[in-house]
């Protein structure tokens, strides 16, 4: 027997969540599957999708503020985040198929954190802040932080994740996204790369690379973003970022690629970054 | 009426869109129990205890069958008597049903299931066609001297071509209801053929002396894997139903569908080619294995269609076939779509390319140069007839493509290609032929019947064992019915396949249903039609007329192999099939040179169906074909390790979805087989013959990776092109 909670405000939804059985669900398409697959109940489920404090996306001072509730379908829609994250929007279409995007929520991608997750190399190249909710108040981590391990992040016991911020980039940033999946919908990915950088006097600076798929987390390409930083993006630049990228990731093969190809594509995707990078 | 050749709506078509259509599941009522299959940890041991205290201690209602309870032989008869119903003793692969539960809920009777413990001596599986030595079916070909041709020819070409397992996922999985009420032992479920688990079950049954019916629910797809498979679970449903006194409804989810059933027979085929210099095909010595898994069960004759398809559409004195199907311990490989044609074909066609690309010859030119043509003779011997088609469905694919021209141009464009990651264009041919119906002397054996009653009122109605599980079977039977006896399709209606009702016209398989049942039924109809006799009132009233003063009418026929078209299944020569489909793909691809996904973007099809009785339904199995097939070529993966399938549901068995799926021209050609009344030949399996080696031919043109095996992913695409010597 599950009881299915509906609180209508974060404040209640909190309470909720002290229950130390009680699962946040929004649009429910990783819970369910899951829950299938291995025959697992939940003794309480705490809807999310009735908080207005996890709706909407606005600007906040030079800060682009997401709700953890927005649907892949509404932010890949919305007018701020098409205009100032192109890179979020690409990634927002490439989720699932039109019925996931329509239900799975920016929030839960993250708080799922699937190394595959196809949103989350977005929020690292795109310096993205959560915002957590608990019963000891709010408190905001840097994104890069969040993922600990193989599905294991720092939210805490009974804490949801409220808001995404993101500082809105300036109109020089230049954003880019590839999955690299094994069908045109419904895909896990087996890589998935976003990148931002911006141009000054020719040269690379503020370079952020985001991939998934080749650990147990999302994680950062320092190395490839070291190599492009101060750099004209130029052809020897591309290789020398995508060799450096190959060089730093440890990927595994698994049941939908293998680490040899991983490593390959992501070099390529990486490469493709740079050539394309225009003032 | 002139109905053939047009396409009226289907019978089932408004009540699957009503959703008012009875699948197994929706059979089910409140007082039906529900089964659930124990299965094996390991995939080859010993069985040493099974005990289920644990499970009837937390649900006492809760009943278990093992093999020991069996009412007769622990064998489900196909072919060799070598498939269990249950694990008794040996364990012969992974997942396999070793004990059942039936309970008053599926959730008892999973969570009792999940309590009956097994115990098991592990042993080392045999597995992969490397390891594999046990021989479980062979056959072979042998037409002209290829020896000496080899000796004397000019090229010699070599090639080894593999495809993988292959997992149907039709739409609605297996799922079987049976109970017992008065000596009657019912089974209605999800299923190609009637009378196949007819007879399983009159065996497996045969000592409680119970009378057995068979009747099939609405099915959703099969693909083949709905031929031998329900079989098994048909048995299971019934054994529960017999043991507990209730019904009993037996359904397996997805990922349990997966893991249980039937794949297609992953194959290796090897070809040695002896070749003129101008490209004409002098000697073909091929080799074909196939992976059978753990049981025999339909290999046999899967290996038999592989085996003369495995020259591919093309004249050749001298060829030299042998085939194996070799033992390994994964769940037996069965009945799928093209049965053992597709795998070879794609040997043939890859071959041909390589031919061709070594003597510096186009693909188109090889095999105009190389087709047959009618009054040829094939390598058991069969003269092909005049409805031989393989140069009209290539030439009329080749030109619709505009093939020739934009095969050069990507060869040309592919040495140039520029460092911009924009995609290559790709662009493949391949042609195949498909034998309709029973290899050899199957037909003669099982003189498949089929009839027509015509009730008080006038109204006729199909007696056919053919079931419909998506095809259009019973409206394209109507059709021909209609055509008969002069009378509208809505008109005709067709009797449930129930073997209480229908005489055995043989199993759904092999595209033998609108050939050889469809030339019963039509034989049947003109019966009636001669008995009734012609005038100027509606064929009802007349048949109501006739019936009031003569009493029932009714007409069966049985089928007749035309004399003179012998097999000797000994010596592998004489008619191999009453007639051949041709048909002839060209794939267009384009192919990511930085991650290497291909995307098919168009597949031209011209297919030979000798009659389209439906020509929509004709080209929605050929649309269906062509994109299982293509999918087959660089998608769809079942990776096998020790025993155990990794892509086990359907979010890493992944087939394509609309958005994968290219435009698709499809042209229907007609040239009427002269076997039959209606001229019709088979048109089910025959897509999935072309589709798979024009894909990697395409693949090829666009990158010039020449993948030999499928499917062709990116990784295996990154191997073949940093591999290469």
């Amino acid at each position: 027997m599950t009881v299915a909670h509906r609180p209508t405000s974060l404040g209640d939804a909190i309470r909720l969540m002290a229950d130390p059985v009680a699962v946040a669900v929004a649009g429910c398409t990783d819970l369910l599957v899951a829950d299938l697959a291995t025959g697992r109940r939940h003794a309480a489920v705490v809807d999310l999708s009735r908080l207005p404090e996890l709706k909407g996306v606005r600007e906040d001072g030079g800060v682009i503020d997401l709700g953890a509730g927005c649907t892949f379908t509404e932010l890949r829609r919305d007018p701020l985040v098409r205009s100032h994250l192109s890179s979020l929007a690409e990634a927002a279409a490439t989720i699932g198929g039109w019925q996931i995007q329509n239900r799975a929520t920016l929030g839960g991608n993250i708080v799922n954190a699937s190394p595959a997750g196809d949103a989350l190399p977005v929020l690292l190249a795109l310096d993205a802040t959560l915002v957590l909710g608990g019963t000891q108040g709010t408190r905001e981590i840097a994104y890069e932080s969040f993922h600990q391990d193989y599905r294991k992040t720092a939210l805490r016991q009974g804490e949801l994740l409220v808001r995404i911020r993101i500082p809105r980039p300036s109109s020089t940033t230049w954003q880019a996204f590839r999955k690299v999946g094994t069908r045109e919908a419904q895909a896990i990915s087996k890589v998935v790369v976003a990148m931002s950088a911006s141009l000054a006097d020719g040269a690379l600076r503020d370079v952020r690379i985001g991939a998934g798929s080749l650990a147990p987390t999302p994680v950062r390409l320092r190395a490839a973003e070291g190599v492009l930083t101060g750099r004209v993006p130029d052809a020897a630049a591309a290789d020398d970022a995508a060799s450096a990228a190959r060089a730093e990731v440890r990927p595994l093969d698994d049941v939908r690629s293998t680490a040899r190809y991983r490593r390959w594509a992501l070099g390529n995707v990486v490469r493709r970054f740079v050539r394309g990078i225009r003032a | 009426m002139g109905v053939i050749g047009t396409s009226p709506p289907r019978s089932d078509g408004l009540d699957k869109l009503r959703g008012t259509a009875g699948y197994v599941d929706d059979l089910a009522g409140e007082d039906t129990w529900h089964g659930a299959t124990v299965r094996t940890s390991v995939a080859c041991g010993t069985v040493l205890a099974i005990d289920a205290a644990a499970a009837r201690a937390a649900d006492p209602d809760v009943v278990v069958v093992t093999a020991a309870d069996l009412p007769g032989p622990n064998v489900l008869p196909v072919i060799q008597n070598d498939w269990p119903v249950l694990a008794d003793g040996t364990i012969e692969h992974l997942n396999q049903p070793v004990a059942l539960v039936a309970a008053p809920t599926r959730a008892r009777a999973r969570a009792a299931a999940d309590l009956v413990s097994v115990e098991v001596e592990p042993s080392e599986p045999v597995l992969g066609l490397d390891a594999a030595h046990e021989v479980l079916a062979s056959c072979s070909i042998d037409h002209g001297d290829v020896d000496v041709a080899i000796a004397d020819a000019e090229h010699v070409i070599e090639g080894t071509f593999e495809s993988g397992l292959q997992e149907h996922v039709y739409i609605e999985t297996q799922g079987m209801l049976a109970r017992v009420e008065g000596g009657v032992l019912t089974v209605v479920g999800s299923l190609q053929c009637p009378y196949y688990l007819q007879h399983a079950l009159e065996a497996v049954f045969a000592p409680t002396g119970f009378e057995i019916r068979v009747t099939q629910a609405t099915t959703g797809g099969g693909f083949g894997g709905k031929e031998e498979f329900p079989d098994q679970i048909g048995a299971h449903a019934a054994l529960l139903a017999w043991k507990s006194g209730h019904e009993v409804v037996l359904l397996y989810d997805r990922h349990e569908d997966i893991i249980g059933t039937t794949k297609r027979h992953p194959a290796r085929v090897t070809h040695r080619t002896a070749v003129s210099g101008d490209g004409t095909l002098i000697a073909q010595d091929i080799e074909v294995l196939l992976d059978g898994g753990a049981f025999v069960t339909l290999s046999p004759v899967v290996l038999s269609r592989a085996v003369i398809h495995a020259g591919g559409p093309y004249r050749c004195r001298n060829v030299r076939i042998r085939g194996r199907v070799l033992k390994t311990n994964t769940p037996p490989n069965g009945a799928f779509r093209g049965f053992g044609a597709p795998q070879s074909q794609l040997g043939a066609e890859r071959q041909m390319d390589q031919i061709a690309r070594r003597l510096g010859i186009d693909p188109l030119t090889a095999r105009r140069i190389n087709a047959y043509r009618d009054g040829d003779v094939t390598p058991t011997g069969q003269v092909l007839d005049a409805s031989t088609s393989a140069l009209e469905v290539l030439e009329t694919t080749a030109r619709r493509a505009d093939f020739l021209t934009r095969w050069k141009t990507n060869e040309s464009a592919r040495v140039d290609a520029l460092d911009d990651g924009a995609p290559r264009d790709g662009i493949g041919i391949a042609l195949a032929w498909h034998g309709s119906g029973f290899t050899g002397d199957g037909e003669r054996r099982l003189r498949a019947r089929a009839g027509i009653e015509v009730d008080d009122g006038g109204r006729p109605w199909v007696l056919s064992a053919s079931t419909d599980f998506g095809q259009g079977t019973e409206v394209v039977f109507q059709q021909i019915v209609a055509e008969a006896l002069g009378v509208f399709p809505e008109d005709v209606g067709i009797r449930p396949p129930d073997t209480h009702l229908v005489p055995d016209s043989g199993p759904t398989v092999a595209s033998r249903t609108v050939m050889i049942v469809g030339s019963l039924l039509h034989r049947a109809a003109r019966e009636i039609r001669g008995r009734v006799g012609d005038g100027p009132e509606p064929f009802q009233e007349r048949a109501a007329a006739w019936i009031a003063a003569n009493g029932p009418l009714k007409a069966e026929t049985m089928h007749q192999t035309p004399p003179g078209a012998t097999f000797d299944e000994s010596t592998y020569r004489g008619v191999a099939y009453p007639a051949y489909g041709w048909i002839c793909d060209v794939v267009e691809v384009s192919v990511d040179p930085d991650t290497l996904l291909v995307t098919p973007r168009k597949v031209t099809v011209a297919c030979d169906v000798g009659r389209a009785v439906n020509p929509a339904l004709c080209a929605g199995q050929i649309e269906g074909g062509t994109l299982q097939a293509v999918a087959w070529a660089y998608l769809e993966e079942v990776k096998c390790e020790n025993g155990r399938y990794l892509n086990d549901r359907l979010q890493t068995c992944l087939i394509p979805t609309t958005r994968d799926a290219p435009e698709l021209d499809v042209r229907l050609v007609e040239n009427p087989s002269p076997a039959g009344p209606l001229g019709t030949k088979g048109v089910g399996e025959i897509p999935m013959d072309a589709g798979a080696p024009a894909t990697l031919a395409a693949i090829e043109n666009a990158t010039g990776i020449a993948a030999s095996s499928v499917p062709a992913t990116p990784e295996r695409l990154l191997e073949l092109m940093e591999d290469a010597p």
